[in-house]
């Protein structure tokens, strides 16, 4: 069967802002976020680990924010952030999973 | 009435401990324990470091019940400066009575400008959940809630 990973979204605001407002990015994906704590209700045997554990945001080409994600986050994890605007570029965020995957999407942010 | 005074006194004492004796009972009664919180402020410390924690700066708007403990809504605004000697570092969300109480880290640039933040978490059961942050000079800044789960989340 196989739990869809991966489709990495992420949405910033679709118009130009001022230079130096703060934006909201929005950002999902398709991850089971299985923690490894889990049991498996028919076989009883654990539910192994497979989620995503590392988070990175760049914004114009630099690094801005990272993250260090548990099994504790839901499935297909919804994350949002605040941004200061400062200049026109892509917002590039980048998953890594404990399998060692990489999934990342992008958004453009134009000032005015 | 002296008398009196006195047996109202016992009376009160009595049911007061009835009282506790029913409490812990609910306690044993709901699977996994409540976790003692001198274990969470030591991993606390473990992950944003040690030292005092000022309860200002951090507020964590979450309704004080999730419909549904798999899917916690997690709204976390700071009211710090984001400048180059001056801002928030990292941030820090743990659930006391998680299986595993660290749920996620996140470590910032004064870049970001503004820090808001949402994330959806897990949660097994009622609990506090603290969100603590570390500013660039190493001072602490940190939020309390207690929520309250009305179906339980298989929290990791």
């Amino acid at each position: 069967m196989g739990e869809q990973v991966g489709n990495a979204r992420v949405r910033g605001p679709q118009e130009a802002v001022a230079k130096g407002s703060v934006v909201l990015i929005k950002t999902l994906i398709d991850h089971p976020m299985e923690s490894g704590l889990r049991k498996d209700k028919e076989s009883g045997e654990t539910i192994p680990a497979h989620h995503v554990t590392d988070v990175v945001v760049n914004y114009a080409g630099k690094e801005v924010m990272k993250a260090v994600w548990t099994g504790a986050v839901s499935k297909n994890p919804f994350f949002a952030f605040s941004l200061k605007a400062t200049t026109s570029g892509p917002v590039k965020v980048t998953w890594k999973d404990n399998k060692g995957v990489e999934f990342s999407g992008t958004a453009e942010v134009k000032v005015s | 009435m002296r008398q009196l005074k006195k047996l109202a006194l016992t009376r009160r004492g009595f049911f007061r401990g009835a009282g506790l004796a029913g409490m812990a009972v609910l306690a044993a009664g709901t699977g996994v324990p409540r976790r003692a919180s001198a274990e969470v402020d030591a991993l606390v410390a473990e992950h944003m470091g040690a030292g005092p924690i000022a309860m200002e700066k951090v507020t964590l708007s979450a309704p004080p019940t999730a419909e549904n403990g798999t899917l916690v809504r997690i709204p976390i605004e700071v009211d710090h400066p984001m400048e180059a000697n001056n801002f928030i570092q990292s941030l820090g969300i743990f659930v006391d009575n998680n299986p595993s109480p660290f749920v996620a880290k996140f470590d910032f640039t004064p870049e970001v400008g503004k820090i808001g933040l949402e994330l959806r978490i897990k949660m097994a059961k009622a609990s506090k959940v603290r969100v603590i942050c570390k500013s660039n000079t190493g001072k602490l800044f940190g939020t309390i809630k207690e929520i309250s789960v009305a179906e339980g989340g298989c929290a990791g």
